[in-house]
Formats: structure tokens, sequence, C-alpha cells
């Protein structure tokens, strides 16, 4: 209420938001700077955090519906009884078991066409678990087509885990009397505590049949299940209730959980990276702004304060005058990280049949506030100084020739006596005029600059991932010796008999490949399928034959493949397997057992990461056909491939094989990730280029009557655009050197991260990506992104008219 | 011999300007249609009332505006054809300008103000240091060469604009109220040294209210009116008092 008792009129109500509408409407460059800005750190923002917390939401939600295990524990069949593991439930930490379950690994032939397959197709081994009840007190396990399996000649397949719909019938080929199941339904366990379920009965029917290798599962639910440590104390309560090495493998919810939100997961550092490098990047361009804002309006402040305006108007006006850019910048980052997170988090929640996610609302509420208050807080400094200012003086301002602090005075004196064009000394002498602006212009800069060598770095690291990713994928020519296609370690046969398309014989085919013209050097590979000690299901092997170092996979730690008797895997196999480089594995296969030494952790992604590398004689050892399916060649040096083909599929003709070059297709996800990245460092480069521009502006708008004299003295357009380019030019220039080793830095901490995001380990490779003929155009950076801000505005300064100038004050 | 020695033949016309205009908006011309010849040696003094186009007269001849008509000719040049860049070599070689508030950079030495000329023109430094030093020398401002202009008097200030502005041997110099912002004393001082420039030899253009300075150190005076000619009392040397009288 006035004074006077009456209110006043409604337009005349609110002369501060007025005010902020004019300051923000008379700067549209720096409006336009604080819009992109906040818009890229909101954007940014908001996917790491959604990403983080959004990804893991449709893993929690289904392992909350259904019970899900904390940990599936397999145990040796042979060394404990099951009235022992069921006495495992009093175990220290256990909240809740389901099972013993019998478990007995097989392999099936379909036995009936499917749409997927047709009948007579060897399946890869499986292991069956022997459950009455989906449901229970652990692990519900939900039926997603057709019903449980309750009887014998059943049989309830994992979703996704074997191409045989509701309806196809497996016989079980290795079983006394091949007997034969038929699919009755799909369920789904959140943590894939099996590939396949019946009956106990029937399982206890296979145990006798498949004899040694059945075992037994336990599914345990934990008090305390929030960490590795937490689980791994259970798991050591457990290990410690049963007798010795009867625990042969386990499964930790957590586990499950990383490998699929992995590849969600491995956007999240670099995203948090960008997210705090664009928040400090507002930070800094909404000091430069309003500072600038308030020593450019000066004058005006002190004719507000002379209209009556409060100090705490003055300080609300200016602050708001960022708040208003900023919030419309959060708005539009909300809307383009929530665009950006559907394709990512639709890939995680198909995983678990839930709907495609979004991020939480809190989410878009919490980063938001967070960034407008970051701004407020920027902008309260220089408001304050525009508060405090005292009215007179401020009303007086301009009309007196402003000093310069001595360091500017002793910069111009020096540089006009380096061997320099005038022009380009006036300019290196500026920044000192205006340390503390200058101070914050180099330190956008430094950010642009470090954005710019960490995305280069980021770049790199995944072209060397995509180009590691898969395995056999050196060579430049594959050549398939045949025998049929089918799923993974599956061969296809005919219901009666022989295989459909006989393989080529492996030595003919080195013979050929051998005298052909052309070869420089090949190795061959056959793939299988086993069990192996301490992974749930099948592991998928690729056995090596001949020299094979030079297309091998990147070692992470150890060495590649020597000799028989070893294997190189992934991180994410170690650890499930919760093994290390130098321990030695157990593999199984029809009841034929064979060991193997790791000698190597290597990189790769090709099967999700957990298939095994060893050699050929291993799979000898297990009685499997070990004779290459694939031979990938490199040729000579300087060998036209396109000849070289057309010769080798001439003489494989006879042998029974096929030659052709080796393609490979690119993951989505790095593609995914490449775009995300090029696009946020265009946004981070374009708001420091922009703080630039800003600073040269509020630069050339205070000192135009020097331009103005500079001019009338005879300094041309050129020589204005040199002097005004090379006042941030030398800025930008140390910027870029100091934002080098630190972008390496953010990117050295940030790739391994990656990395863990995804449970593996990179190669040395992927992260020591810089090389000079990198770090020479990066280090040049800051000047690029120094001088492309101050252009424009220099060519403003170029065209500013001399008497208007020489008039202003 | 001074070191404003002129470039230009005594009799040749420095300055022409023929049916000259300059509009700006739909408003009446600042000037309107203004035919002048400038010789060299002459010293013309522009007076005038406010808004009489005095300050648009030297903005055309400084190449620092553009006229809507006719022909600005400085030197032989035609500097209302010229472009940014023809007009600040035009500036930087051919004429020297004085300012009411002297316009020197703060953070800059008197020393390196005067050079700045020479500098953007690109003279060899020898020639320029040496060219510095003369001009200090001959104005008297040498023991303040290493001084900011903060800490000079107002007539110091001014001569150091008059000793940058002659750097570059300049065959006019433009004087816009040089001692409009000077105290009498000052002013005075001022006065001298453009009637000494100006009895060396060289051309000089003053724009001026002040008629004292006008009838000192003027060979000749126009007075603007309205943005034409109302009088002009010729190029006679002899002629110096015949307006103001």
């Amino acid at each position: 209420m006035s004074p006077t008792g009456l209110r006043p009129p409604t337009r005349l109500r609110s002369p501060l938001g007025r005010v902020v509408r004019a300051g923000v409407a008379r700067r549209r460059v720096q409006t336009a700077v604080m819009v992109l800005t906040t818009l890229m750190a909101v954007t940014a923002s908001v996917l790491a955090v959604g990403l983080l917390v959004a990804a893991r939401a449709p893993f929690d939600r289904a392992f909350a519906a259904q019970q899900g295990a904390h940990l599936t524990g397999q145990f040796d069949g042979t060394k404990v009884t099951a009235e022992r593991l069921a006495r495992t439930a009093d175990a220290a930490g256990v909240a809740a078991v389901a099972g013993p379950f019998r478990t007995v690994p097989v392999r099936a032939r379909t036995a009936s066409d499917s749409a997927v397959l047709p009948a007579g197709v060897d399946l890869p081994p499986f292991t069956v678990v022997g459950r009455a009840d989906p449901g229970g007190p652990v692990d519900r396990v939900r039926t997603v087509e057709g019903r449980w399996a309750t009887g014998p000649g059943e049989i309830v397949l994992a979703d996704g885990a074997l191409p045989a719909p509701v309806g196809a019938r497996l016989a079980l080929r290795t079983a006394p009397g091949a007997p034969t199941l038929t699919v009755v339904g799909i369920a789904r366990s959140v943590t894939g505590t099996a590939q396949a379920w019946v009956a106990p009965a029937q399982a206890e029917t296979l145990t006798a049949a498949e004899g040694t290798a059945a075992g037994y599962d336990m599914l345990y639910r934990f008090r305390q299940a929030e960490t590795d440590a937490d689980v791994a104390a259970g798991r050591a309560a457990i290990t410690a209730a049963v007798p010795r090495d009867a625990l042969s493998g386990s499964r930790s919810y957590l586990t499950v959980e990383q490998e699929r939100t992995a590849n969600a997961r491995a956007f999240v550092p670099f995203l948090a990276a960008f997210g705090v490098l664009g928040l400090l990047l507002s930070v800094l361009v909404v000091a430069i702004v309003i500072s600038g804002a308030v020593g450019a309006a000066t004058r005006r402040i002190g004719i507000l304060k002379a209209l009556g305006f409060i100090p705490a108007q003055v300080v609300r006006a200016y602050v708001g005058q960022a708040l208003l850019p900023a919030a419309v910048g959060c708005l539009l980052g909300l809307a383009l990280g929530n665009a950006l997170a559907v394709p990512v988090l639709g890939e995680v929640g198909e995983a678990f049949d839930a709907p495609v996610t979004t991020i939480p609302l809190w989410i878009d509420g919490v980063v938001p506030a967070g960034a407008l208050l970051l701004v407020a807080g920027a902008a309260l400094l220089p408001a304050l100084r525009a508060g405090r200012l005292r009215t007179v003086a401020a009303l007086g301002a301009g009309r007196t020739e402003g000093g310069r602090p001595g360091s500017a005075r002793s910069a111009r004196r020096l540089t006009g006596r380096l061997p320099l064009p005038r022009a380009v000394g006036l300019g290196l002498a500026d920044p000192f005029a205006r340390p503390a602006r200058s101070g914050t212009m180099a330190a956008a800069v430094a950010f642009g600059a470090v954005c710019v060598t960490f995305a280069v770095g980021l770049a790199l690291s995944l072209g060397v991932v995509q180009e590691g990713r898969m395995l056999n994928s050196a060579g430049s020519v594959v050549v398939q010796t045949g025998g049929g296609s089918g799923p993974p370690g599956a061969q296809v046969v005919h219901a009666g008999g022989e295989a459909e398309t006989p393989k080529a014989d492996p030595e003919k085919v080195a013979a050929v490949l051998r005298a052909q013209e052309g070869t420089g050097r090949f190795y061959g590979t056959a793939g299988a399928e086993v069990s192996v000690r301490g992974i749930t299901g099948a592991t998928a092997v690729v056995a090596y034959q001949g020299d094979s170092a030079w297309g091998a996979p990147r070692t992470v730690s150890g060495r590649w493949l020597g000799g028989p008797g070893e294997a190189v895997v992934t991180k994410r196999f170690l650890d499930a397997a919760g093994v290390a480089v130098g321990d030695t594995l157990r593999l199984t296969e029809g009841g034929r057992q064979a060991s193997v030494r790791i000698v190597g952790e290597a990189f790769f992604t090709e099967g999700e990461g957990m298939a095994l590398l060893t050699s050929t004689s291993t799979l000898a050892d297990l009685g499997l056909d070990a004779r290459p399916g694939r031979y990938d060649v490199q040729t000579e040096a300087g060998t036209d491939l396109a000849r070289y083909l057309g010769s080798l599929r001439g003489e494989l003709e006879g042998v029974g094989a096929v030659a052709q070059a080796s393609t490979e297709d690119s993951s989505s996800v790095i593609v995914a990730m490449d775009a995300l990245i090029g696009m946020l460092t265009l946004m981070l480069v374009a708001v420091a280029g922009l703080g630039v521009l800003n600073t040269v502006v509020l630069d050339t708008r205070e000192r135009v009557r020097d331009l103005g004299i500079l001019k009338a003295l005879g300094m041309t357009p050129r020589q204005t655009v040199a002097m005004v380019v090379t006042s941030v030019a030398g800025t930008g220039l140390l910027a870029g050197l100091v934002a080098v080793p630190a972008g390496v830095a953010l990117h050295h901490w940030i790739i391994p991260l990656m990395g863990d995001g995804v449970g593996m380990n990179l190669p040395t490779a992927a992260v020591s990506v810089y090389d000079p003929q990198h770090l020479i155009p990066l280090a040049l950076g800051g000047l690029a992104i120094a001088v492309a801000g101050g252009l424009l505005p220099a060519s403003w300064a170029a065209r500013t008219d001399t008497a208007t100038a020489l008039r202003s004050e | 011999m001074t070191p404003t020695a002129p470039a230009v033949a005594p009799t040749a016309p420095v300055i022409d300007l023929r049916g000259v205009s300059r509009r700006y908006g739909a408003g009446p011309p600042a000037l309107d249609d203004v035919t002048l010849s400038v010789r060299a040696g002459e010293a013309l003094a522009v007076v005038g009332p406010s808004g009489s186009g005095k300050s648009t007269l030297l903005n055309l001849v400084a190449g620092l505006d553009r006229p809507s008509a006719g022909s600005v000719t400085v030197g032989g040049v035609r500097v209302d054809e010229l472009n940014e860049t023809g007009s600040a070599r035009y500036r930087r070689d051919r004429i020297g300008m004085v300012f009411q508030f002297f316009h020197l950079l703060d953070d800059l030495t008197v020393h390196d103000n005067v050079l700045l000329p020479a500098q953007l023109a690109g003279m060899p430094r020898a020639e320029a240091r040496g060219r510095a030093a003369e001009l200090l020398r001959h104005l008297g401002i040498e023991r303040h060469a290493a001084a900011y202009p903060g800490l000079l008097s107002g007539g110091e200030r001014q001569r150091v604009a008059v000793a940058r502005a002659l750097m570059n041997r300049p065959v006019l110099l433009l004087a816009d109220e040089p001692t409009g912002a000077l105290d009498t004393a000052s002013g005075e001082q001022v006065r001298e040294l453009l009637t000494g420039l100006n009895a060396d030899g060289q051309t000089i253009v003053l724009v001026t209210h002040d008629l004292a300075l006008a009838r000192s150190c003027a060979t000749r005076t126009v007075e603007l009116v309205d943005g034409r000619v109302a009088r002009d009392s010729g190029n006679v040397p002899d002629h110096r008092q015949a307006m103001t009288s």
C-alpha cells in the first residue's frame, strides 16, 4: 500500500520489472550468451544426473517387484547336499532364500520347425534349473508368455536365452533316450537366475543322465545388500556354511544391474564433466555480463537512484537481468536434456520390459534450481556493487577521464618498445587495463579450450574403443570355412545326420592362403560354448590357431596367448567369475573338463565382453570341434585387395571356403556418444567465444573515445581489427596453453570412469590418445576461441564512426 | 625552418570545396552548397554560432564524414571519394588534428602519444624518435616526455596534442576549438603556438568560437551561418583583422 493509502495503477506497479526487461532487451548479445550458457549447462547436467538415476530405475523397480536375488549361488552337487544347502538360510545376514534348485547343463537340438529355426539345429549348451513354482520369497520369476512347467516333458525358457518360441520342441541329445521337451512358456528373472526351468522331477531325471556336472542353485536375499562389500560379506557367510569349494560360482545383483545399465552409465562420467564445465562457464559468463552491465550503466544506475530506487531494488534489477535469460536457458536445457535422454533410457527400459522411462521430475526441478542459484550468486556481487554506488558519483560517471591501473601503463610502455606494429602493441597491452575482466575472460576461454581438449581426447578414445571392441577386426580379408549358420556356438545339422554344409578342410584352406600371392599373415578361429566354473550360463569361447598376436584384442594387463592351456578374458569376465589374471579356470563340456590359466586381461565388447579367448587345443581337450571356421588374413603392404580377393576366391572355390573383405559395423552407443560430445563441445565453445565477444564489446564501448582518437590519427580499419583481436589473442593463447594440460588431465580421469561404467578396464591406447600432432593444435585452441570471439566486435570497432566516437564521454 | 614545413607549394590550393552540402535526415542541411578554397600557408578561422556547420566542415575536410553533394579535395586528394582505409591513410599522411579536449591517450606517456601517428604510419623507429624529440623540444615540452598527460596542465596537454598532430609533417593542420578547454594563460600560449606555426608556413584550418584566437592567428576568416558562408574575409595575409574588427 502506498503512503497515500491508494494502490498505484497497475501499469505503474512494477518499475523494477520494466527496468529488468529493458536491460535484457537492450543487451541482446549478452542475453543470448546467458541463455546459451545455461542451456548447455542444464542440458548436460540433466542428462548426466538423469541417466545416472533413471537408468537404474527400471532395474530397481523390477528388482523390488520380483523380490530379486541379491546373490545367486551355484553349488557343486558332488560336494554339498541339498539339506546342507537349505541350512545356509541361517547364515549371518541372510534374510530369505529360495532353493536349493537342481541345475543340469544340457545340449539341445531343435526337434520341430519354428518361425525362428528349423528342426535339426544344435543349440548352444545351457543350464536347466528344476523349479516347481515361479513365485516364492526370492526371485519371483515372471512368466511373460505361456505358462510355468509343471510336469515331465515341459520346459520354460528365459526370455532371450534361446531362439525357441512357445510350442517348439527341443531334443536333449546328450540325455539317454534323447528326451524331447516342449517349450510351454517364456519367463523373465530380474537377475537372470536361469536360462531354462523344468519341473523338479524332470531335473532329477536329467541329472541322472548328465551325471557329474549337476549341481544346485540357491537364491539369497540379504538384510544388507547396498554395496559390493555387503554382498561379498553375505557370500562369505554362505561359503563358510558349506564344505570347501562347494560354492562353484555366484552372481551379485549389482553385477547384473551394472551389466544391464552399462551403456547408460558410460555416458554419465563425461556428461557430468560437461555439466560441471558448463555450470562453471555459466557463472563466469554471468559474472562478466553483469559486471559489464553495471560498469556500462553507472550513470543509468545513478538516474534510477535519483528517481527513488533503493539499493535493494537496484540489486534485484541486476540479479533479475541475469535470472531472466538464465531461466529461459534452463527451460530450453530441460527440454533438450529430456529429449536427448529418451533414446538412451529407452534402450535400458527395453531390457527390463519396462516402458521407456523419462528423467525423474525431481531432477527436472533440482538441476535448473541449482543452475539458477549459481547464476543469482554470480550476478549478486556486481549487483551489490551497483546497489552501493553513490548516486552523485554514479550520475557523474564518464565525465572525467578514468584512470587506469599502473600495470596498464607499464604494459603499454613495454609493448611500445617491442618491434611490433603499434596496433598490435596497443592490443597486447589492453588486458592490463582491466585485469579482473581479462582474467574472467581468460577463464572462460580456458574452459572452452579445456572442453575442446577433453572432447578431442574423448573422440580419439572412443575411436580406439570402436576399433578394438570387436574381435578379429585387424585383418583385411575373412575366409569362412562353412558349416552353416545358427546362433553363437551352434552348428546346423540335419535332424538325422551330417552337417548341412560341410566345413571346408582347414588344412587345405591354410595351404591355399599360404600359397596365395599377397598373403601377409593369417590365423584361424573356432567358436564354441562351454560351461565355466563361476560363470552363470554358457560361455562363448573363441579359440585361436596360428600366429594371432597381430589380430589380438588390446591387452590391458598380462599378455596375449602364448601356447596351449592359456586364456585371455575381459575385466567383466574376471569380475563375474571372481578370478584374476594368473588364476586357473575350469571349463566343462559334455562331462569333459579342461583347465586354462588366465594369462591376460584384454578389452573387447563383442559378446558383451564375456567371451573366453584361448587356443584351439582347449576345444580339442573338451572334445569339441577345434577346426577353424574362419580365417582372418592380413595382406602384404601394397596388395590390391580387390585383385587379391578375386584370385583367392578362385583358389578357394574347390576347397569349399569363401573369402570376403573384412567389414566392421559401428557401435550405435559410441556413435551416440560422439554426437553428444560434439554437440556439447560446440555449445560450450560457442559460449566461451560469446563470452569473449561480450568482453570485447564491453571494452570497445568503454574505449570508444580512444578508438576515435586512434582512428582520427590515421589508424586504418585493418589496424583497428588487428588491435582489437590482439587484445584478446594473447589472453586466449595463454588460456589455451593452461587449458591443454587441464583438458588432458580431465580426460585421463574421466575415461577410466567410463570404462568402470561398462565394467571394463580400457587399454592404455584408449587413455593415452594425445600426441604432439593433437596437442600443438589444441594448445592454439584458446587462441582460436578468443580470435573467433573477438573478430566480430573488432569489425564493429573498425566501423565505429570516428566523429561520433570523439564526441563520446 | 621549423619542423612543420608544409609539403605543398605556397600558392597551390590545399583545400578545395566545391558545392559541398551535408544533410542529416530530413532536417535543414548542416552545410549548404559551400564552395571554399584554402591556399597553402593560410591560417583559416571558421567562426559562427552553434549549429552553423563549423564542425561538419572540419569533419568533411578531415575525411571523418562525407558530403551529401559536392566535392572535397585536399592536397590534390578527393577526400569525399576515399573508402575507410583511404580516409585513415589520408588523415595519417596529410593532416594533423588538434581537439578542444586534447584527446590524448591517458595511459601513454607524452612521448608515446606524440610517436603514435608515426608508428601507425610505419615510420622507421629511429626516424620517428628523432622527429618526436625535435617536436617536443620545439614546443617546449621535452621535460614532460616521460610524463602521463593527466599530470600536465591544459596548455601543456594541448602542446602535446599539437606535437602529435605535426608528427607526420601534415600539409594541413586542423584545429577544433583548440583553446576551448583552456584557461586564459594557457589559451594565450596555444594562440602563440599556432601563430608561430603558421608563420613558419603551416597551413591551418581553425574552428573556433574564440574571436580573439581568430583575430590573432588567422590570416583569413570565414563565418558560417545556417550552413552557408555568410562572410569570407578573403585570403590576403594582411586581412587578418578584417572579420573581427
